[in-house]
């Protein structure tokens, strides 16, 4: 949700979210091959994506720049006493630098992912959070099932830097002794003896979640993020309408029908995802025209959705930029300044458009395959999340008509295949130009127009 | 949401707040659009034994109280099936203990025999206090109006022990494979199992937010604005005089209800936040606060609307709820923006809403439990307060006028229809205009 600051500075007016003022500790628990990395990082986009600065720490990573090789499990034996000095000093940094980042750096939420399965280590993680003025978020992830496990451990850990010099079979075997170290001590969430602790279990890849004194919205909010999350395997396919007759007319906005090749797209669309042999496919369009004509050429069921209807360019809807730079020389420097967070005079901002789209990530989290048929800014907005792109890149980020790309998450990111239906179109993407300063000249701001009629 | 229609079940022992649940989530869910009904078993047992004795209908060894008690629960189902089969209900609420691991695999077979999904609610509760202080809202029940209070408690007790002894709860091993939320000490802790799809995961996500701590919510309008005296609508204008002076009388309001820790919310437009101001003291402001977006019809009189898209405005006159202004929004469109800020609401304690007419119906219709065709008629005037407490089942609101003039922006429903509309004859249409 949308909020401003009350503070009279423009600075503050314009920030996106102002969900608490204490900085919020998440805290991992769980043994190795659990997920921890996987939600942490996920975790971490997500907030970032909805404009709450986060950042995660991984205690792994700190542990590999003090102990430049890795030999094996051994160093991991609870009764290894050089191990566990070094362990507790990889701790320590990775929690200075949690406090620099939330204190002296306006991180807002820090994730400290590491295996913290001991009462004794929350302990000390929870009295250095009051001594600084955090609160405290446990994410547990509790997991017997052997399949998920092995899956876990082939996708992401074999890959790791502490493997690069084995074999599959001999890192599979040295990681299941290593997940053996910590299971004597292990010391899950319990709801009696930790009952006054705030925290998620989620249990078997989220069949089950105990949720306990969740304190304040932030906390809400990843709670039913992580409740919304799965790992089943699907892909997510993103597109723009085929061209419109605006679109050719070098106009943004408004709510245009397609154009013959626009209509071509369709057709070509329609064939691509036949080719594709997806179960049970979803597909999302907006409430616009254009949208809801390329879905048509489907023929298969579509739901429409007002949120992903095209960003409002207020009182610029329908002009071409050279109309822009005529009657809003200003304006348009100023997006140019700030294109993020620009807002068009009766319109939104791409900022506005990211809170807007939320329920869709949201829904999309839920759901399994799915078509969506959007426009360019949105698509922009939807890109970015899943590949964590910064407020500055999204809105340049580059999504042609005529496109798919296919997202299918892998190991803790996602793989992008971008697949072009060979149907010519114009180019709608304007680069940011050089000279965004209010004085520039008009040829100037129209540099990177792109052509059309 | 999804096509299968969805039986939420309650379970719990009395006064664990079951109905209090059935009834919020029902209200909620019928306010965001999904058809919701709740089917009190206990009510249907009221309409059967006429006059409640005592506690000892709920005996467990009371042939004739379980008897007629099952067929209670019957009726309500065969009403349910009826609400999700041909009276195109989306969700029903089963409001009854449903205590024994028996009768709940009753209702399981009664929904798969019929094509719904169940999601089972528990709340589970061993707090004397809040025991007690449902307990008094359960004395407002038609069984205890002939009883003093004494009487009625020491009763309610031994029917609740009635319960105890078979009360099976929900676990985490025989159950499964079942989808539920349990809910314990009042929202303390949550155990969630196997939630299956949308709407599943939204009553989560709302059942996890609300709260039963005393608080108020106050909603306001924006004081009187430029745009308002001239009866042109939307827009972003600066308060008049009158809205200034409104701005001054809600400060002295607000400090002389003497609420700790009010959190004041406004929308991102200029009429808002100028109120917001008077007050002195920090607020936030919401995007999605902003006013219903007229589109086209931005910033003009009903008359020029009259004369500009006559059609439009006798179709938004139909169907005022649905109607989407050309390029512009419907309430149905507000109230899907605005679902962000109930959530937010429910979560908080003490919140003033400073906000604008359209944006104020929706919230109100929330609180209130009105329908989508009432919901665009509420009268919301300027300059005045309203104080919503939650009570019992329900929601007092109090509403308070801060003796500041300004002009009436509400608009009722027209008699005539589309088929009498003629761009000549505009008087029918502008009989309920406001004068400006």
């Amino acid at each position: 949700m949308m909020r401003g600051c009350s503070s009279r500075s423009k600075l503050t007016q314009d920030r996106a979210v102002c969900m608490t003022n204490c900085p919020t500790l998440i805290v991992t628990v769980g043994l190795p091959a659990r997920g921890k990395t996987y939600i942490s990082k996920k975790l971490t986009r997500y907030l970032n994506w909805i404009g709450v600065p986060t950042r995660e720490f991984n205690v792994g990573q700190y542990r590999r720049e003090c102990v430049k090789i890795y030999k094996s499990f051994e160093f991991f034996r609870p009764d290894n006493e050089e191990g566990l000095k070094i362990r507790r000093q990889c701790a320590s940094a990775a929690l200075n630098d949690v406090r620099q980042y939330l204190t002296e750096e306006g991180g807002q939420v820090a994730v400290f992912d590491a295996t913290n399965t001991t009462r004794e280590r929350r302990e000390t993680i929870i009295q250095f959070a009051e001594q600084n003025g955090f609160k405290v978020f446990f994410v547990e992830s509790v997991c017997e099932d052997p399949d998920v496990i092995q899956e876990n451990i082939v996708q992401v850990k074999l890959g790791s830097p502490d493997y690069t010099n084995c074999n599959t079979e001999e890192a599979v075997e040295d990681f299941m002794k290593r997940i053996k170290c910590y299971e004597n001590s292990y010391e899950t969430l319990d709801e009696v003896l930790d009952r006054d602790l705030s925290f998620i279990k989620i249990m078997d890849v989220g069949q089950r979640y105990l949720v306990n004194r969740v304190l304040d919205h932030i906390q809400s909010r990843i709670v039913y993020y992580l409740m919304n999350i799965h790992i089943t395997p699907r892909s997510i396919y993103l597109c723009r309408h085929g061209e419109s007759e605006l679109n050719v007319k070098g106009r943004i906005g408004g709510d245009s029908g397609l154009t013959p090749r626009g209509k071509e797209f369709g057709k070509k669309l329609s064939n691509f995802i036949q080719s594709q042999g997806i179960s049970d496919l979803k597909v999302w369009t907006s409430q616009m025209k254009r949208t809801i004509q390329t879905a048509e050429a489907l023929n298969v069921p579509y739901e429409q959705w007002k949120v992903l209807n095209e960003i409002d360019a207020g009182v610029c809807e329908e002009m071409r930029y050279e109309e822009i730079q005529d009657n809003y020389p200003l304006e348009f420097a100023l997006r140019d300044q700030d294109k993020y967070r620009y807002r068009y005079p009766k319109g939104e901002s791409y900022e506005d458009l990211v809170q807007r789209l939320e329920p869709v990530i949201m829904e999309l989290e839920r759901q399994e395959n799915v078509l969506v048929i959007c426009h360019q800014a949105v698509m922009r907005c939807l890109l970015a999340y899943f590949l964590d792109k910064t407020a500055e890149e999204l809105p340049y980020l580059k999504c042609p008509l005529h496109t798919v790309l296919k997202l299918t998450p892998v190991a803790y990111g996602c793989k992008v295949e971008s697949i072009s239906l060979n149907v010519d179109a114009v180019n709608t993407h304007r680069e940011r130009p050089e000279n965004v300063e209010v004085s520039r000249m008009s040829e100037e701001a129209l540099l990177t127009v792109p052509a059309h009629q």
